[in-house]
């Protein structure tokens, strides 16, 4: 049974035509883009092309604003600690409590350096409060980082106003946009983003390479010192054939920003409207009138999400879930709890995401099983009563050590 | 994904004795919302006997989660109370042989289900102290709230301080970072400071301690626990030593046993009272237990 991916927001297949641009990289065009000879030339012509497809797809007004990375968290940490190093006397940074580890790890690593690190709630829906955010921008902020599209719900945050005020208050602005980049248009030499951190695998390109945009005349430190390699800002070595196919995959997501944006999407809410129709006790988390295209989070209520998932993939289909056991943590997805989804609605949380690659007769198969595999697990669930949650299920099952 | 076994999968997939039992007379609520694993255990009980004539369960919680109920409710039926409340947590794991150490951690709940369960019955009230921390040394199954609880009640001071005392940290190292930080903020609490480099706590086996010396204690903790394997028809041999790892041959009846693991964490023990160090024991038979010989 062919299996069916609904899980593009953790990795994409690479297309086809992105590995056929990649392969003759590998054995024909083996040379170093530093040499002088032929043999790096060519290959020097082909990253020239990459970072120029790159800068399309971004709306960047310079390839030389393109920097070529290993992955979006190594975008991440570049920006941020070079706001850092390059504002010595600016030791506050503002985030939202919502980011991705690669951004939440190393604030919190920041914070036992010494930095003030200020965290953005956000409210029920995921959303962002922009007027707590202006108190907060003083000319203490070094940078200001703040992810384009949330991972798990998709919900969005108003990154291009953000940056026009954090520019205002004499701040950078960096933002995490491994979600939204191919699926999302982007204008960025219109916008005050300083920085924003691109990731390869997230767009039908392969794993292992990234992109950190930095705008032109933005004060930069590098985190990789050596040679003079993307002009001496990501020193190393290349990685030329995930590159070009990194170059290869922007051109194609470009075309099919419409479709993403239009079939991808209309696929999206007829799973969505699917499930929701025939599961009790389940509702769509995140703010789904201001989302990406692709993607659906869902809690089931009353469950567990690593045991939803364990039953999907008994039936083929791949999915992702905020639980804690999926991550072998003692809590839910912060996600959840910052947007205070209670814990019996949390741990139940899963997230579909498809791709172009999606089609009507995968999402009409999940629609008929999931209703099935929430009802097994609920026969299980202390909370659960027939086909309903039994009343005042919190005095009805209150464990010991909860 | 979790590397399941079989069994765990086949508990997990086809839950035995799942919902509610409608005569039950022994109820155990357990488990934490938070941590996304709890259990209700149910249990019908003929008083005359103090036998489980039948168990069920109901779990809001993961794979290992409801396969552990279901495991647990097949282990103690036709038992009598006092023997169902031997099983441990540990012989729930050995019968789905095995299960990762973070599901171990946090989602193996049997025993205090079925303490509940038994208190219940007999008209008890049963409370748990227990607190879970954020794991932090995934060799062992060792969590932040007991690292932080024995570096305070024995003053410690160094890493190997704990892995001495705990376990935590003696197997693939990567945790290190993680105990520095609690030392940092446990010494900090009695006004002290963490320092890199600072000698364990227990002396290092006795200077001059031969590897011959070392290997006879080693003989004399496995002989001395010979006689009770031998009993149920099982034996031990020592097979080589290479520094801090112990490798063993469990044989007879002993190999392959449900209880294997936990017979090599007792022997494990007590050679790290005898020698006064860290040690790990391993037996040849791979795959045989997961948390004694942990190989990251």
């Amino acid at each position: 049974m062919e299996g069916i991916y609904f899980d593009n927001n953790a990795t994409t297949r690479v297309d086809e035509a992105v590995v056929e641009a990649m392969l003759p990289y590998f054995t024909e065009q083996f040379g170093n883009p530093s040499s002088m000879h032929s043999f790096g030339n060519k290959v020097g012509l082909a990253i020239k092309k990459a970072r120029m497809q790159v800068q399309e797809l971004l709306g960047a007004e310079h390839d030389s604003e393109i920097i070529f990375t290993s992955c979006g968290t190594e975008s991440d940490s570049t920006a941020i600690l070079s706001a850092l190093k390059a504002q010595p006397e600016r030791k506050e940074i503002i985030t939202t409590t919502v980011e991705h580890p690669a951004i939440l790890t190393l604030c919190a690593y920041l914070e036992k350096e010494g930095y003030k690190v200020h965290y953005l709630q956000v409210d029920g829906k995921g959303r962002l409060n922009l007027d707590e955010y202006k108190k907060l921008l003083t000319d203490q902020v070094a940078v200001v980082s703040v992810m384009w599209a949330n991972n798990e719900t998709g919900t969005f945050f108003p990154v291009v106003e953000m940056a026009e005020l954090a520019h205002a208050a004499g701040a950078m602005f960096h933002t995490d946009a491994v979600q939204a980049v191919g699926k999302v248009p982007l204008n960025l030499k219109d916008t005050k983003i300083d920085m924003l951190s691109v990731s390869g695998h997230k767009l039908h390109a392969p794993k292992g390479v990234g992109v950190l945009y930095l705008k032109r005349g933005v004060r930069f430190r590098p985190l990789l010192r050596g040679g003079h390699q993307e002009r001496g800002r990501r020193a190393g070595t290349e990685n030329t054939t995930s590159i070009v196919g990194l170059g290869k995959a922007a051109e194609m997501a470009l075309e099919a920003m419409a479709f993403e944006n239009t079939e991808v999407k209309r696929l999206r809410d007829k799973l969505e409207a699917g499930i929701l129709a025939k599961v009790p006790s389940s509702f769509v988390t995140g703010n789904p009138d201001d989302r990406l295209p692709n993607t659906s989070n869902i809690a089931f209520e009353y469950i567990e999400g690593e045991a939803i998932l364990l039953l999907l993939n008994k039936f083929g289909i791949a999915a992702s879930s905020g639980s804690a056991c999926t991550s072998g943590s003692l809590e839910p997805s912060h996600v959840m709890r910052a947007m205070g989804i209670p814990y019996t609605a949390a741990h139940g949380t899963v997230r579909f995401s498809l791709s172009r690659y999606s089609t009507e007769a995968e999402v009409d198969r999940v629609i008929a099983v999931v209703p099935e595999i929430i009802a097994q697990l609920r026969k299980l669930s202390p909370y659960w009563d027939g086909d309903k949650p039994k009343a005042e299920p919190d005095k009805a099952f209150a464990p010991t050590y909860a | 994904m979790w590397d399941y076994s079989d069994k765990v999968k086949e508990h997990f997939f086809e839950p035995r004795n799942a919902g509610p039992l409608e005569d039950a007379n022994g109820v155990g609520d357990v488990g934490s919302i938070s941590c996304g694993d709890a259990l209700r255990l149910m249990l019908k009980v003929e008083p005359e006997t103090d036998i489980i004539l039948d168990a069920h369960f109901q779990t809001f919680g993961c794979g290992s989660a409801i396969a552990s109920s279901s495991a647990l409710t097949e282990m103690i039926k036709g038992k009598t109370l006092d023997e169902a409340l031997k099983v441990s947590n540990q012989d729930i794991a050995d019968y789905l042989d095995g299960l990762p150490p973070e599901k171990m951690h946090c989602s193996v709940m049997g025993r205090e289900a079925l303490q509940a369960a038994v208190a219940n019955y007999r008209g008890e009230v049963w409370s748990d102290d227990h607190e879970e921390g954020a794991l932090v040394c995934k060799c062992f199954a060792i969590d932040a709230v007991l690292i932080e609880d024995t570096i305070r009640a024995n003053n410690l001071s160094s890493v190997q301080d704990v892995t001495n005392y705990t376990k935590a940290g003696g197997g693939c190292s990567s945790c290190h970072e993680g105990i520095e930080e609690i030392l940092v903020k446990v010494m900090a609490e009695r006004g002290d400071s963490f320092k890199p480099g600072t000698p364990a706590k227990e002396e290092a086996p006795p200077a001059g301690m031969t590897n011959l010396q070392r290997i006879k204690k080693i003989e004399a903790v496995l002989e001395s626990v010979r006689p009770q394997l031998k009993r149920d028809g099982g034996d031990i041999e020592l097979l080589d030593v290479d520094g801090k790892t112990i490798y063993v041959s469990m044989t007879g009846a002993c190999a392959g046993c449900q209880m294997e693991a936990l017979t090599l964490q007792g022997i494990q023990q007590k050679l790290m009272e005898e020698l006064k160090e860290f040690i790990k024991i391993v037996p040849t038979k791979a795959g045989a237990l997961s948390r004694a010989s942990c190989q990251p």
